[in-house]
């Protein structure tokens, strides 16, 4: 049958079963964004095409299967790059469809023309330009298994737009994918688990570092039994958030910089670190110097092998997947109780760094409590997502995440402007649970015009804005490393948020005290319309409690 | 500090090369010598790859590498069991009194002379670097004019091949 280029990637995409594509469009991708209007597949305008790559990772998080985003060439498609280096950094399952000038202009510095598969090199896990029409549907399946398999990441397809649009002979059956050089990993090695099980039986002060692969891996239910039965104190990365509850018993916090007090401290005590699923970022490793000397042994389990010994050398490295390695390693430790010394000295160290929220009126609103109150408010039924800088770390400490899927973060790549697209393509992809975008004034203002998109498309989304009129967290860091010389901060010249949200239609609240918190969080939930929760945080909340952090004691004089 | 070589087998595609080189240099892993061409399979290319690093360098390489999905197979290449060998071109120059000299060492190098002019002599060697090293050292005071030299290519010895799986 003949058919377009366009017509044939649709048909690919309908074959994957994607169901929504974000995107942004313009002459070189227009014949996809034709071929879609025909499909059942459903394509959100954005208003940026950064937007579109958050939201399709948004959508990737919550559904577990890759998000879709499309724009045009040029800077079109440089638009996209922040939101697939995002993507990558955080193993995020996506498919980037980019428009390209014709083939007999590639490389002439054609009218918006750039060489996205060069500039996307680096942080995407596999990428095309596609230089023959009948190749078309091969290439996207390919692009869906290599973005969905293994350790996930995002894959880009140039497509030239005289191929979307001249008529190629479709091939009725599709091959199965097959790539010489991508081949899915096996079980992992039963020897090495075994000393995985032996060096756990002879420590003394085991802990596990639990990471975003576990999450990944769907493995949260599995790992939570195996703590349960085990009794290891678990301390979590930032995108291994929620892979225990936040109030059980055995979970300490996140580690790293930002982290909770209990699990800094209790890492430089273990004599065996258990890392499953991490590849142990500059970040989470921050506060951990002793354990990394070498006076604690390491056990680095990911399924990606690249990442062990990339960072630090492990004594026993695994290569698996973390849910197959749970099921050989659980079975070996039925009978295995962490001493009670260690669980008691765990215990302790969590009760003696155990913080008092500041729950009465002082004329702000304290963001630390107000994430605990709409964590209880809502059972943490919730999907949430987050901006970078202290509202994100505010959240990963004081919302009590129940389940990982819930977070949605920026947590390798740190990107600012990521939560509110995130938190839309979040409520795409599920109607089931409210979405709430945690953000500070800042990063709010990144990507604020995607308000459009939610009105425009009748997404909710519960926006929550932590207002100091500073980017806080580099405000703290001029504290503390900058003698307070507080420079490039104030957002003065921000607009009336409240107004903003009248003019887009959307309903809006501003609140400065504490005890306005409970009545505020009801009306903002009450209905499933978007909603904006403006509130008055003091410019002087400490980020953290980890190690070194301390509170900010001057206050600026300019 | 050790000098490796890594043999690669990648699909013969547009872009490979820059894959596999833009990941040496974004993560800061130094290249000593590349050479690059086609195999008995016209769809798949042979790169050799020689890096100066140690175990675990080479060991994070070798990992780096194989994520890419154009990458097919590696191998580290032990220099005892392996043939390796480069090509250099060298442009000496001559007066009627030093030729034969030149021509001399040339002939104990079992390099050949690939074009003469009435001041110039082109010589071909082929060898691993010591030897190529050795002959340059020997050429280098009648003065050379041009240096043109290839990277290292290997094959490993007896029946080992660099086989794909099936």
């Amino acid at each position: 049958m003949k058919m377009t280029g366009a017509q044939m990637v649709v048909n690919t995409l309908e074959k994957n079963g994607v169901k929504v594509v974000f995107g942004y469009p313009g002459a070189a991708n227009c014949p996809i964004i034709d071929k879609l209007s025909f499909s059942p597949i459903k394509h959100i305008l954005t208003r940026n095409e950064q937007g579109a790559a958050h939201m399709a990772s948004g959508y990737a998080r919550v559904t577990k299967t890759a998000g879709v985003c499309t724009a045009t060439s040029g800077p079109g498609a440089t638009n996209l790059i922040t939101g697939i280096a995002t993507a990558y950094m955080d193993s995020v399952p996506m498919v980037v469809l980019t428009g390209q000038v014709g083939l007999p202009l590639v490389g002439k510095d054609a009218f918006q023309e750039v060489d996205i598969t060069g500039a996307t090199l680096p942080f995407t896990k596999h990428s095309y330009l596609v230089n023959d029409g009948l190749d078309i549907p091969r290439i996207v399946n390919e692009a869906f298994h290599i973005a969905n398999t293994g350790r996930p990441g995002p894959v880009l397809i140039d497509f030239p737009m005289d191929l979307l649009k001249q008529e190629f002979d479709y091939p009725e059956t599709d091959e199965e994918v097959s790539i010489k050089g991508y081949k899915l990993l096996g079980k992992a090695s039963e020897p090495q688990i075994k000393k995985v099980a032996e060096a756990i039986r002879t420590a003394q002060r085991p802990m596990i570092l639990a990471g975003g692969g576990v999450v990944i891996s769907d493995a949260v239910d599995e790992f939570r039994a195996f703590v349960k039965n085990t009794g290891i104190p678990v301390m979590s990365t930032m995108m291994g958030v929620g892979v225990m509850e936040a109030t059980d018993r055995d979970y300490y916090g996140m580690l790293g910089s930002h982290g909770s007090r209990a699990a800094n401290a209790l890492v430089n005590k273990a004599d065996l670190l258990i890392v499953m699923g991490s590849r142990l970022g500059d970040r989470t490793t921050a506060h951990a110097g002793r354990a990394l000397e070498h006076k604690c042994r390491l056990i680095h389990i990911d399924i990606d092998p690249a990442e062990i010994g990339k960072n630090i050398q492990p004594a026993i490295p695994v290569v698996g997947d973390i849910a197959d390695v749970i099921s050989q390693l659980g079975p070996m430790l039925s009978d295995y109780n962490v001493s009670e010394d260690w669980d008691k000295e765990a215990q302790d160290m969590k009760e003696r760094f155990a913080q008092r929220l500041v729950s009465e009126n002082t004329g702000t609103v304290n963001p630390k409590y107000f994430l605990k109150c709409l964590s209880k408010k809502l059972d943490s039924n919730a999907y949430v997502a987050t901006e970078v800088g202290q509202n994100q770390i505010w959240t990963t400490n004081y919302y009590d995440f129940k389940s990982p899927r819930n977070f949605i973060t920026s947590g390798g790549f740190g990107t600012m402007g990521y939560g509110l697209p995130a938190a839309i393509g979040a409520s795409v992809a599920q109607t089931e649970l409210p979405v709430i975008s945690i953000m500070g004034d800042g990063s709010f203002q990144m990507n604020l015009p995607e308000m459009g998109t939610m009105c425009q498309w009748g997404i909710p989304v519960k926006m929550v804005v932590f207002k100091n009129n500073r980017l806080g967290m580099v405000h703290e860091h001029q504290f503390m490393l900058y003698n307070a010389n507080y420079q490039a901060v104030y957002l003065d010249g921000s607009p009336d948020f409240n107004k903003l949200a009248d003019a887009y239609g959307i309903k809006n609240a501003y609140i400065t005290e504490n005890s306005q918190i409970d009545k505020a969080i009801d009306e903002m939930m009450k209905d499933k319309e978007s909603y904006l929760l403006v509130l008055d945080v003091d410019p002087y909340e400490t980020t953290g409690d980890a190690l070194n952090e301390k509170p900010m004691t001057v206050k600026e004089d300019n | 500090m050790e000098r490796y070589t890594l043999s690669v087998l990648v699909e013969n595609r547009a872009g490979v090369l820059s894959r596999v080189v833009g990941l040496f240099s974004r993560r800061g892993f130094n290249i000593e010598s590349l050479s690059v061409g086609p195999t008995q399979d016209t769809k798949i290319s042979r790169i050799t790859i020689e890096v100066f690093g140690d175990e675990l360098l080479l060991e994070q390489i070798s990992k780096q590498l194989s994520k890419l999905i154009d990458v097919i197979k590696i191998k580290t290449l032990r220099s005892a069991e392996i043939v390796k060998r480069g090509l250099v071109l060298v442009k000496v120059k001559v007066t009627p009194k030093t030729r034969s000299e030149v021509m001399e060492i040339t002939n104990v190098f079992r390099a050949n002379i690939v074009d003469i002019s009435t001041s110039t002599l082109v010589i071909e060697l082929t060898g691993g670097n010591g030897k190529l090293n050795a002959f340059l050292e020997m050429i280098e005071p009648y003065g050379i004019e041009e240096i043109a030299k290839t990277g290292m290519t290997a094959l490993e010895r007896g029946t080992n091949t660099l086989k794909l799986d099936k």
